[in-house]
């Protein structure tokens, strides 16, 4: 990456990003040969594929995504869970960690409880199902959820999880990411609001060059003295 | 009654020297100024101001379309509400959809399907909001080319940008981009919105009549304003995401005064150092 100046370039729906030869990626299409951008984002070529990073944009689940819901209604088999995508994702008693009785669902998840899932399924015309039956899948109690893009969220994540668990060490907070741009934090208050803190600073400046140390340098100044590592 | 009649009855909106009444030529548009992303609650936003038009364009989703018998399992709708604020006109509008708007949320909706990936979103709805602030005529091309900018500041999936102008006759002459008393008292008014990058028409409406070669005229002065117009819009959203990193050091933490409640701040005194002494 540069040092500094102008960074990646952007593309504009419409702006030509490749030639003959090269395979349009996600964002793009391809029209008489040549690729195009679908999307207004960053441009990435890959190997002979084309793709447009998106800069803004609604969640689109996909098939094994992890996600953070909350359950909006409760049927007698299943509960209807807002995933924060267009589309409504039911998740069957089937697919929960528990025995459920037929017409019992209540008793373990209610209206209002948020949950850790994973997406099961996603079929053509985007019906969508959840599934907690993976180790990580929970139910969230206490904690708090913020919202950000979730175009952001491979930001936020960073490399193999090193934004993440940066934080995490950092602030001594436990935090889910979910692929939707929710995230779970759960941490004594001043923590959760110091990491809340950075991880805003993260959707803010998700192309800046040095990120990780300007997080660093949030939550070393935000963090109460006497508590978490001192900035040496 | 007699007086009447010798007062001119047309208004002369060409002077000899070819200006029209607020000085331009022709074949010239009027300033446009574009901002994108200005709302910070809808999914994407634009406000732009065309000589004496302004108006804001607001976009949400892809999201869940209601009332859910109108959702399509193939592909995304895409609904448009062009509004006229009560206070855009000189005569107060009355508020709420009339057929004149309801016929301009409509065409404007059918230009913007063509070239959104509805595809890609099914039984979901792409919802845009043209709200016009106030109005001098031409307020349908200024509203697409503010919608289309929102569009791709929401992230919406598309093959284009749309950009759209319009041209018509007054006093005889092919013009562009009309004003308020030159849509008035002229003899045609012609809005087109096209596809820049391919040149596909999307929409196309006349109030009026011109002749073939007229009609050719006018679309010629508006293809190539488009092109003019279609720069500002890459140029509005360029401007609103390319970052530097001089920017970025500009804004960053520093300026967030850090609250640290558990130090009390130094005594006075101290503030002055040895060299207050």
């Amino acid at each position: 990456m540069q040092s500094s100046g102008a960074l990646r370039p952007i593309v504009i729906p419409g702006e030509a990003v490749g030639g003959p030869g090269l395979k349009p990626g996600p964002g793009t299409y391809s029209e008489g040969g040549r690729v195009f951008a679908a999307q207004l984002g960053i441009r990435d070529e890959h190997e002979g594929l084309v793709s447009v990073i998106p800069l803004n944009g609604r969640y689109i689940p996909q098939r094994g995504d992890a996600v953070i819901g909350e359950v909006v209604d409760q049927g007698p088999s299943h509960w209807l869970v807002d995933i924060h995508s267009p589309y409504p994702a039911p998740l069957h008693a089937t697919e929960s960690p528990w025995r459920v009785e037929f017409g019992d669902t209540a008793r373990y998840l209610k209206v209002g409880d948020v949950i850790m899932c994973h997406v099961l399924s996603v079929d053509e015309i985007k019906r969508v199902q959840l599934t907690m039956q993976e180790r990580e899948a929970r139910r969230l109690n206490g904690g708090m959820v913020i919202e950000i893009s979730p175009t952001k969220v491979p930001r936020v994540i960073g490399k193999q999880g090193s934004m993440v668990s940066l934080i995490m060490d950092l602030t001594g907070c436990r935090i889910y990411v979910g692929q939707n741009g929710r995230i779970w934090l759960d941490g004594d208050d001043r923590s959760a609001a110091v990491a809340a803190l950075a991880i805003r600073l993260i959707e803010e400046r998700a192309q800046a060059v040095g990120l990780t140390e300007a997080v660093r340098e949030l939550i070393a100044r935000e963090q109460p003295r006497g508590r978490g590592p001192r900035p040496s | 009654m007699e007086d009447i009649e010798h007062i001119e009855k047309e208004m002369k909106l060409i002077g000899a020297d070819g200006q029209r009444l607020d000085g331009r030529r022709f074949d010239e548009l009027r300033p446009i100024r574009i901002e994108a992303g200005v709302l910070r609650r809808a999914d994407g936003s634009a406000y732009i101001e065309w000589g004496g038009n302004k108006v804001l364009a607001a976009v949400y989703g892809p999201r869940e379309a209601h009332p859910r018998h109108l959702q399509d399992p193939a592909r995304a709708l895409v609904q448009c509400r062009y509004n006229m604020a009560p206070f855009s006109v000189s005569d107060r509008k009355r508020p709420g959809p009339d057929r004149r708007s309801v016929e301009i949320s409509k065409v404007i909706s059918e230009a913007f399907a063509s070239v959104v990936f509805v595809e890609q979103f099914p039984r979901t709805s792409v919802d845009i909001f043209i709200e016009v602030l106030q109005a001098d005529a031409g307020t349908r091309c200024a509203g697409l080319t503010a919608a289309s900018v929102a569009l791709a500041d929401a992230g919406v999936p598309m093959r284009d940008l749309v950009t759209s102008c319009a041209s018509g006759k007054i006093d005889g002459v092919v013009c562009l981009d009309l004003n308020k008393d030159e849509d008035n008292f002229g003899d045609a008014d012609c809005p087109m919105a096209i596809v820049p990058r391919t040149g596909d028409v999307v929409l196309l409406q006349m109030d009026g009549h011109l002749t073939y070669d007229e009609f050719q005229k006018a679309m010629g002065l508006s293809i190539d304003a488009t092109k003019r117009i279609y720069e500002q819009q890459r140029d509005a959203l360029r401007r609103r995401y390319s970052v530097t990193l001089e920017d970025i050091l500009k804004e960053s933490p520093p300026a967030a005064a850090p609250v640290e409640p558990d130090e009390p701040s130094p005594p006075p005194e101290e503030d002055f150092g040895p060299e207050g002494i």
